[in-house]
This record gives C-alpha cells, structure tokens and sequence, in this order.
C-alpha cells in the first residue's frame, strides 16, 4: 500500500459519508451537499487510481474525466439548487417527504 | 517518501473526512456550506499532492468558489433554517440560538 | 445537548448505516483490488501526443483522444443552463439589463480584480498547450470573475442581448459539433482531426468552450440567485 492509496481509501469513506448523508438527511440543501461530498470521494478515488501505475506520470485518462466531472457537478449543483429553490417557494417545503419522518429530539450528544 | 510527507497527508485526509462528518451534521446550513467551501479548497490541496495540477486548478475556482456561492445563495433564500418543515419554524421567525448542535461531529 | 436535527427514523439510520458500510468495504476491497504492475494509460498517452496537437497529456485527452467526452459535457452544461434558465423564469436576474447602485469598495474591488481575472483566463487557456491549464480552467477563472461582478452588483451590461447571451452560452457547443462533424466530410470518423489541423483545431475548440464554460457558469450563478436588492436586504438578518 503506498502513500497515495490512502488519498484512494479516504475518497472511498467520502463516498461513503456522503451516501449516508443523502439517506438520512431531510433537508435538501443538506442532500446535495452530500452529493457534492459524494461526488469529491469519487474524483478521489479516480485520481488515487491514476497514481497506482508503475510509470513516474500518472495517467491522464482519469485526470481529464475527473476534470470533466467537476465542470458537471457544479452544473448539476446549480439545477438542484433552482430546483430545491422553487420547491421551497412553491410548497414551503425543503424536503421531499411528508413530515411525518421528523423524529424525537436525540436525548444525549452524539 | 518522507515521514513529513506522510504526517501532511494523514493530516489533509483527516480534516477532509471530519469536515465531511460536520458538513452533514451541521444543524445551521449557513455553517454547513461554509464548511463545505474549505472542505473544497483542501480538496484542491489534495490534488496537489497526487499530482494533479489541472485539477486543482479547476477546483479551486469552482469547487471553492461558484459551488459555494450558488450554495449561499440557496442557503438564504430558504432562511437558512435546518428544519425542511413549516412547522418547525420556531416562534418568533428567528434562529434560535440552541439550534447550536452540541455533540461533537457523529 | 438535545439536538433539534432533524433525521429521519432510527430504523432507516440504521438500514442506511449498513447499506453504507457494505458498500464502503466493497469499494475499498475493489480499490485494492486494482494491480499496482500496470504501466497505466500515461506511456500510450506519451506515444501518440505528437499527433494531438498539443503537448500536455491532459489537454490531449480532453481535446483529442478522448474528445466525445467533452463534447458530451459541453453539452450538459448547456442542458443545465436551459434548465436553470427554465425554472428561475424570465424574472430571474440575469435578464435584468441594468447595473445597480452596489458597494463602493467590493465594486471598486471588483473592478480592479476582474480584468487580471480575465487575464489569467487567457493565460491558462494558453498554458494549457503545454502545461497544466486548458478551456476549463480558464473558463472556471473567467465564470468566477463574473460571478464576483455579479455579486458586487454589476448586472449584464445593456448592450448583451438577450439573444446574444444565448449565443455566448451555447456557441461553445455549437463550434464544438461543427467541428466534430466538418472532419467527417474531409474523410475521418466523428472528432477525428486530419493530420496537421489538430492544433489548429483543437485551439479553436479550446477559446469558444472557454467564452462558453465562462458564461455558463456565470449564467447559472445569476439566473438561480437571487436579486441583489433580496440579497441584501437579508445581509441584516444575521446569518
């Protein structure tokens, strides 16, 4: 395992934070933060693979993609965002789901 | 590699995943998108040292940037108020101050 | 501490935590599982770079060898700028003509920072060539530049049409096809550039997605946010 697999293995947990976040937060704005948070895990991930060549460059391959795929998020960002705006303007609303999943205030800290 | 080298990377990739945890944690989304415009910014260091320079470039000035204006301005358009709900307004309108999340980032 | 998170049900947590652990051990062992032997795609890369018309390997991949992918992105981005433009309707602020009355010192700021902003577009467009740097990069720098001017309360100045904004945005895409489909009648398949023109064209290519990822982005900050006067008038609630 060398140094920049741990960038890999990081981006992977990011991933994963993310996911979980998407599941259980209600909140939209918090949704697609999860998904910018999933998204970077990705790129992490794609980039830590360019490095696990034997070659001194790393390949460029996943490096344009990842380029590609910053560009798309922050568009894909900012639909989700009008999108999530309108929602809210229209219903008062900034969740998808009906209130009835609120839960009970956490009786202890985390 | 060195053992500096290591030490910086354990550190980047250690406050990239707590800032993760709190982003998502984070009871105030004011507080939540701003953690996310670092988390972009240590994202474009991370680039850095895999060697991706083209890439670091781009996020610092979108990832950062106009990810995070975009999210402010969503961010005070819907009040601001971690509650998706109507009825969760608390009375009065303003954003109590125990909102405050207290535990630490879990 | 009662936190006044909301979350959902414990049970859904709980299902949610697994599904993501599962996933998070699968992923790791699949990221581990890559061979470490393999000399990666960089060599071929490095082989064929004479026939780009470019000598960064990464400006070759986006521009040329992988060049579909782009296209298909360019397209996106257009897609999402429709899309935006759609639901923010045709109240949204980046049809308003007309520059407003803003901070003296951000906009002053503004002024001075954004012609060194385009300028580093420019420079990164050019660098992208040979170093790290390219359409994205210089779009990404000239989006920014916009978005700061949009935010210290420059509006589209009267002269850019309506029209004409929707030309900028999507002209980029436009050049971009044309291109892609024009080399087809000089006998190649689609985006494959004739021997000699691929500097010339993949140049083109570059400076129109630049002008067109600057006004994208900058047309998505604007026509998604929300007036200047809202925004300011929520500057004083404290957040």
């Amino acid at each position: 395992m060398s140094q920049t697999d741990i960038y890999t293995l990081a981006g992977a947990a990011l991933f994963v934070i993310g996911l979980y976040g998407l599941i259980t937060r209600p909140h939209l704005i918090h949704k697609i933060l999860a998904l910018n948070i999933m998204s970077g895990g990705v790129f992490l991930v794609f980039v830590g693979i360019a490095r696990r060549v034997m070659s001194p460059d790393p390949d460029p391959l996943p490096h344009a993609m990842v380029l590609t795929g910053i560009v798309v998020t922050v568009s894909s960002t900012a639909y989700a965002l009008a999108l999530a705006k309108r929602i809210y303007s229209e219903t008062g609303m900034a969740a998808l789901d009906a209130p009835d999943v609120i839960e009970e205030p956490e009786a202890s800290s985390g | 590699m060195t053992y500096s080298g290591w030490l910086y990377d354990l550190l980047l990739i250690g406050t990239l995943l707590w800032l993760a945890v709190r982003i998502l944690a984070e009871a105030k989304l004011f507080k939540a998108v701003v953690l996310y415009i670092a988390f972009g910014l240590l994202v474009a260091l991370a680039w850095v040292r895999l060697a991706a320079p083209d890439i670091a470039l781009a996020e610092a000035a979108i990832g950062a940037g106009i990810t995070g204006a975009l999210l402010l301005d969503a961010v005070g358009h819907m009040r601001g108020r971690a509650a998706p709900y109507p009825s969760d307004e608390p009375v009065g309108g303003a954003p109590a101050a125990p909102r405050e999340e207290g535990g630490a980032g879990g | 501490m009662a936190s006044v998170m909301p979350k959902s049900p414990r049970s859904v947590r709980l299902a949610a935590a697994a599904l993501c652990a599962g996933f998070g051990a699968l992923l790791v062992r699949a990221v581990l599982a890559i061979p470490e032997d393999h000399p990666g795609l960089a060599p071929v890369v490095a082989e064929r770079i004479a026939e780009s018309g470019v000598e960064h390997a990464v400006t070759a991949v986006l521009l040329n060898f992988r060049s579909y992918d782009t296209l298909l992105e360019i397209a996106v981005l257009v897609l999402a700028t429709i899309g935006v433009l759609s639901i923010a309707g045709s109240h949204s602020s980046v049809w308003a003509p007309v520059a407003e009355e803003a901070d003296p010192v951000l906009s002053a700021l503004a002024r001075l920072l954004a012609p060194f902003m385009v300028l580093a577009s420019g420079y990164l467009l050019w660098a992208g060539e040979h170093a790290p740097g390219g359409a994205f990069q210089a779009g990404s720098v000239l989006g920014a530049a916009g978005v700061l001017l949009a935010l210290s309360g420059y509006a589209r100045p009267a002269w850019v049409s309506r029209f004409g904004l929707r030309v900028v945005i999507s002209v980029g895409l436009i050049v971009f096809l044309a291109i892609a489909v024009g080399v087809m009648f000089l006998g190649g398949a689609l985006l494959e550039y004739p021997d000699g023109y691929a500097k010339a064209l993949v140049l083109i290519v570059e400076t129109w997605l630049t002008v067109s990822i600057g006004a994208i982005l900058v047309s998505l900050f604007i026509a998604s946010a929300s007036p200047i006067e809202e925004l300011r008038a929520r500057a004083g609630d404290g957040r």
